[in-house]
């Protein structure tokens, strides 16, 4: 049933039409309930509590299940929003679920940190009438949580088993994506993961207080349950090289190796003791458990923090370093507040905790003590100049102006470039200058054809969602060119 | 020293190349260099010295006891070509990654003086196998309890004075390398050190192992973990190194007190 048909069912139609449209859109939108700020702050549980059953059907009336859903457009996964959002107004909470685990493998972790105010949400039709648009993803978290805490999760149909060996190299939102879909179609899926821990960023980067590790366990054991075998402390290009993966029947190779190398700005002080990359700190206490006291890996504690960056990680690091004692928890951005990368619910919530924001604010240099740990932070002051090639105004010195801080702690959060190994490691890869994986847009597939590829080692630097759409179209590419490899 | 059930890692590693291990759920990630492997056994060796918090507990792992997690082999392989004569100075636990690259070199053609140094004669280690794959061993120690009294760099010294060393290869303590290195400048002899900076995942991530080589910031866990010794900035990197003593030192007071010892 493609989507048309499936909006005439008599039960979506019917339930259009037990209310008028003009009654759906003045039901003011949701808020979603959070924890006091004061409170926590020193804590690392959740911020965000959820909807309550009553709410989110409430939510979801004010959907108005259009004829050509335009927020589908804007989901990378294709997630079929307005059914989900009938059941759940319905009060089909599980079937709501289902619809979510049709096109996703991890909603709960997508209703949590998609930026849907530039995806699904920002393509509602409420947004044309001056209205604000319907809470797509408080509404996918209520369903992924209803699910999960009546113990009575569906396990997604599975085709029969075809008997062809496929590996995925990364654990993270791509290949968890991928593998879902590759399992669901019947392959028999390996993932290897070099780290310890299954689940890539959304383990090591994406802190506690805004996914939990629990939910994300929880959605690898959904993985397993359709028979997908997961290896940990395995680096694919290293410890087993593509042709001995081949030799073993593996028939074909996505490579989701995400993030790698931090970088850096390049200048004075950089490299002294207390400055480190969001990577490292967030992996210090996010992976390694560093904050708490039975933990081996050490992490500095600062009181004075600064944070450079404005996107999602940085705003996770400050969180971070408040959580963790800082008195100062600051971020220094070079843009204003409205270039910021950053989901608005994290600038929001770092704002509602006490994060201070030093907008137009670039570090030049960075000052030690004679133990070469760091003391200050000289900032430039910037001006919003002319739109640059990313289409947001472009920063610009103000001649001769510079602040100097004083800090314990800087954190540098000013993007990534993609993980080095597999680029180093696998011979007759097309690599751009940046170090990412070429692809066809189309299919994911690189040069060599039995690798495909996608998310951050092909992006650059993206979010969860864009890794995980990447992981389905490869899926659904990769799948065609086995097929067409056996006819 | 450790031998550890890894058939993988035994198969694919070469000269150079390091793991990450940690033990217990809570245990740190920590690099060590690969000693040797015995592919007919699948075993790699890894040998540490206890120090701080993580290197005691791997030394406290009774034979038969698992390390919970070791992934590799990572870094670079060491280059080997038929330099001529090659030096290879090693202090302390430097001795150990040092035997597959005295190993790999003597089998390029080269001709191989290994310099083995530490403080005293309780602490050379591998005399015998260097003995083996060398073409002569000069043994130092600080206080002269074996071989020559001296440093390592007296022994590396004697060695340039008196013929022509077309490279010279470290590994040991920072503060060694950073010794060896100025000495072998004096003398433009090339010089690579393989460096032991603090890391957290070990695979091209977090960027804690970073140095100044020639003026730029390098990776060792990618870049390396071998580099230009006369390029590498060893002031900055002994002071990136000694960051987390503080911490260390006092959970190693803690580790103490909860096993008893003092």
């Amino acid at each position: 049933m493609n989507i048309t048909e499936e909006r005439a069912l008599p039960w979506r139609a019917e339930l259009r039409n037990s209310m008028k449209a003009k009654e759906r859109t003045d039901i003011p939108r949701v808020e979603m309930p959070a924890q006091d700020p004061k409170v926590r702050c020193t804590n690392n549980e959740e911020v965000n509590y959820g909807l309550t059953a009553e709410k989110a059907m409430q939510e979801a009336k004010r959907c108005l299940d259009c004829a050509n859903p335009t927020c589908m457009e804007g989901c990378p996964v294709g997630i079929y929003i307005p059914k989900f959002i009938k059941h759940i107004e319905k009060g089909e909470f599980l079937e709501a679920a289902k619809t979510l685990k049709e096109t996703s493998a991890l909603p709960a972790v997508c209703g949590r940190v998609c930026p849907q105010e530039k995806q699904c949400e920002a393509k509602c039709v409420h947004l044309k009438m001056k209205k604000e648009s319907v809470a797509i993803g408080h509404l996918e978290r209520f369903a992924a949580d209803y699910e999960r805490e009546s113990g009575n999760i569906s396990i997604p149909v599975v085709a029969e088993p075809n008997g062809m060996k496929i590996a995925v190299v990364g654990s993270g939102p791509a290949g968890l994506s991928f593998a879902g879909d590759m399992a669901k179609m019947g392959y028999d899926v390996t993932v290897f993961e070099a780290l310890h821990e299954i689940g890539g960023v959304l383990k090591y980067g994406i802190p506690e207080f805004r996914l939990p590790n629990a939910f994300v366990d929880v959605e690898i054991d959904n993985l397993r349950a359709i028979g997908v075998k997961f290896i940990t402390n395995c680096i694919i290009g290293r410890t087993i090289t593509i042709e001995e993966l081949k030799a073993d029947g593996f028939k074909g190779v996505f490579v989701g190796s995400g993030a790698g190398l931090p970088r850096f700005m390049n200048i004075k002080g950089e490299n002294l003791v207390g400055v480190m990359s969001s990577n490292e700190y967030l992996t210090r206490v996010n992976l390694m458990d560093a904050a708490s006291p039975d933990s081996d890996t050490p992490v500095f504690l600062g009181k004075k923090v600064a944070v450079i960056g404005g996107g999602n990680t940085a705003m996770d690091s400050v969180r971070t370093a408040k959580r963790l004692g800082a008195d100062r928890a600051i971020i220094a951005y070079r843009r204003s507040e409205e270039e910021m990368p950053a989901r608005l619910e994290e600038v929001h919530h770092a704002k509602e905790e006490g994060i201070e924001f030093m907008t137009l604010r670039n570090p030049i240099e960075f000052i030690g003590n004679d133990q070469g740990r760091v003391t200050h932070m000289v900032l430039q002051v910037m001006e919003l100049g002319e739109p640059d090639a990313s289409g947001r105004r472009s920063p610009v010195e103000v001649p001769g102006k510079t602040e100097t801080i004083e800090i314990d702690e800087a954190i540098v959060s000013v993007g990534v470039s993609p993980n080095p190994l597999i680029p180093q490691s696998v011979m007759g890869l097309e690599i751009t200058k940046w170090g990412t994986i070429v692809v066809d847009n189309d299919t994911m597939q690189s040069a060599v054809p039995i690798v495909f590829a996608g998310g951050d080692i092909v992006r650059g630097g993206a979010t969860v969602i864009l890794a995980m759409g990447d992981g389905r179209k490869a899926a659904a590419a990769m799948d065609k060119w086995i097929k067409q490899g056996l006819s | 020293m450790f031998e550890v059930e890894a058939p993988l890692i035994a198969k694919s590693r070469k000269a150079g190349h390091f793991v990450m291990v940690k033990v217990g759920e809570k245990g740190e990630r920590i690099p060590l260099t690969i000693a040797d492997a015995d592919l007919a056994k699948g075993t790699i060796t890894l040998v540490v010295q206890k120090m701080g918090v993580s290197s005691s507990k791997l030394c406290n792992l009774a034979e038969g006891e698992f390390i919970t997690d070791m992934v590799g082999p990572l870094g670079k392989a060491t280059h080997i070509e038929k330099f001529g004569t090659v030096v290879c100075a090693c202090g302390g636990v430097g001795t150990a990654p040092m035997m597959p690259i005295v190993a790999a070199l003597k089998k390029a053609g080269n001709r191989v003086i290994t310099v083995l140094a530490a403080r005293n004669k309780d602490l050379i280690i591998l005399e015998e196998q260097m003995q083996e794959l060398s073409d002569e061993v000069i043994v130092m120690t600080d206080d002269g309890s074996y071989g020559v009294k001296g440093l390592v760099t007296n022994g590396v010294e004697s060695v340039i004075q008196r013929e022509k060393v077309d490279l010279c290869v470290t590994i040991g303590p920072a503060i060694m390398m950073k010794f060896v290195s100025l000495l072998t400048k004096k003398y433009e002899v090339p010089t690579l050190a393989s460096l032991n900076t603090i890391m957290v995942d070990g695979t091209g991530m977090c960027g804690a192992c970073r140095v100044s080589v020639g003026g730029k910031t390098r990776f060792v866990c990618i870049d390396g973990p071998e580099f230009d010794a006369h390029q590498v900035d060893f002031d900055e990197m002994l002071m990136r190194l000694g960051g987390y003593r503080d911490i260390e030192r006092e959970d190693m007071e803690k580790m103490k007190c909860a096993s008893g010892v003092n």
